[in-house]
């Protein structure tokens, strides 16, 4: 059974690729830099940072990547990242799926290479 | 680099979006040259691996952080027109759940990041690829370039805009000047992010890749039912 035992493999290297995400999103972040972001430092040093304006779901319960409610600080921020992680995964998943265009069911068949690849590849 | 609410003015804000929108609709057509049953799935992984790698601040100087943008990292991995789109899903969701980014500043968002970021690292990525040897450990340095690059026009990009409809009067040498610098450094991280995430699926998973497809003729990965056990 190659193909299976390929599709295994292909399996476990996703599930591989999201546990990255979700260490990164919610561990990892703990320990991101707090500091200003080169846009916002620049509109403090222009002067023009005081034109933001407040956004509309600041007070939503995932804001500034902290769930409303969990007072500690690591578990607020790792939950909301782990809920984006999920929120993002489901929604691009689901969009690139409806978009995939399906192969034919010939296993072995070259791909439609003409197709496939960018105008004007070398 | 996520714009706020207010930065820039209605006018500004409303034409951003419209581009948006545009671009995003013929990426929406552009991508299923792209999407197979085999590129789809690493398509939702890419946007979730970039949502992730952008709550990660690194510092770049004195009181001053930057993130992975991610779009070049995406357009190599899934195409520049699926990158489109898995970028603007990630700014989408930041905005209207995370309140990273204004409502109002989507568009300039997705204009910025999944335009600019995207389609800049790309091209960057396609001429460097053209230029280096036609060898598989090329691909994550021309993708790294591409990266680097990146971030500075998509810097320089904002600036623009804040000089044509920002809030208040700038003078744009100065914006040009700070928004350039600043973003130069950041654009040093996302090419380290960029080499090592490129490398590393490049190593596993060649075959996947799809800035590396004009390299599959040199080195077949396809493995077919024929071969040995």
């Amino acid at each position: 059974m190659k193909t299976a035992a390929l599709l295994r493999r292909s399996r476990v290297q996703w599930v591989a690729g999201l546990v990255v995400a979700l260490l990164l999103a919610g561990g990892i972040s703990h320990h991101a830099s707090s500091s200003p972001d080169g846009l916002q430092h620049v509109a403090t040093e222009t002067g023009f940072s005081d034109t933001a304006t407040e956004h509309v779901a600041a007070d939503g319960p995932l804001a500034d990547y902290r769930v409303a409610g969990v007072t500690d600080d690591r578990l607020s921020g790792g939950l909301a990242g782990v809920v984006g992680t999920g929120v993002v995964l489901v929604l691009a998943s689901g969009l690139t799926w409806a978009l995939h265009r399906p192969r034919p069911r010939t296993a072995g068949a070259p791909r439609d290479a003409g197709t496939s690849q960018d105008p004007g590849t070398p | 680099m996520h714009v706020p609410d207010g930065f820039l003015d209605v006018p500004t804000s409303a034409a951003t979006a419209v581009v948006a929108a545009a671009g995003i609709a013929v990426a929406l057509r552009g991508s299923r040259s792209e999407l197979d049953e085999r590129s789809a799935p690493l398509a939702g992984l890419t946007a979730t691996f970039v949502f992730a790698a952008q709550m990660i601040n690194f510092p770049v100087a004195a009181g001053t952080s930057g993130h992975l943008l991610g779009g070049a990292l995406a357009a190599v991995l899934v195409g520049p027109w699926t990158a489109t789109l898995c970028l603007s899903v990630v700014l989408i969701v930041q905005a209207l759940l995370f309140a990273d980014g204004g409502i109002t500043a989507v568009g300039t968002n997705i204009v910025l990041m999944a335009l600019v970021g995207v389609w800049v690292g790309w091209g960057v990525f396609r001429l460097t690829r053209a230029a280096l040897p036609k060898r598989r450990t090329m691909i994550p340095v021309a993708s790294a370039l591409g990266a680097f690059v990146s971030v500075p026009a998509a810097a320089l990009t904002f600036a623009a805009l804040f000089a044509a409809g920002g809030a208040v009067p700038v003078e744009p040498a100065t914006l040009f000047m700070a928004m350039g610098s600043v973003h130069l450094l950041i654009g040093l991280g996302e090419a380290v992010i960029t080499w090592m995430v490129v490398s590393a699926v490049v190593g596993v998973r060649p075959d996947l890749v799809h800035g590396a497809r004009p390299l599959a003729f040199a080195a077949p990965l396809i493995i077919t039912e024929g071969a040995p056990a």
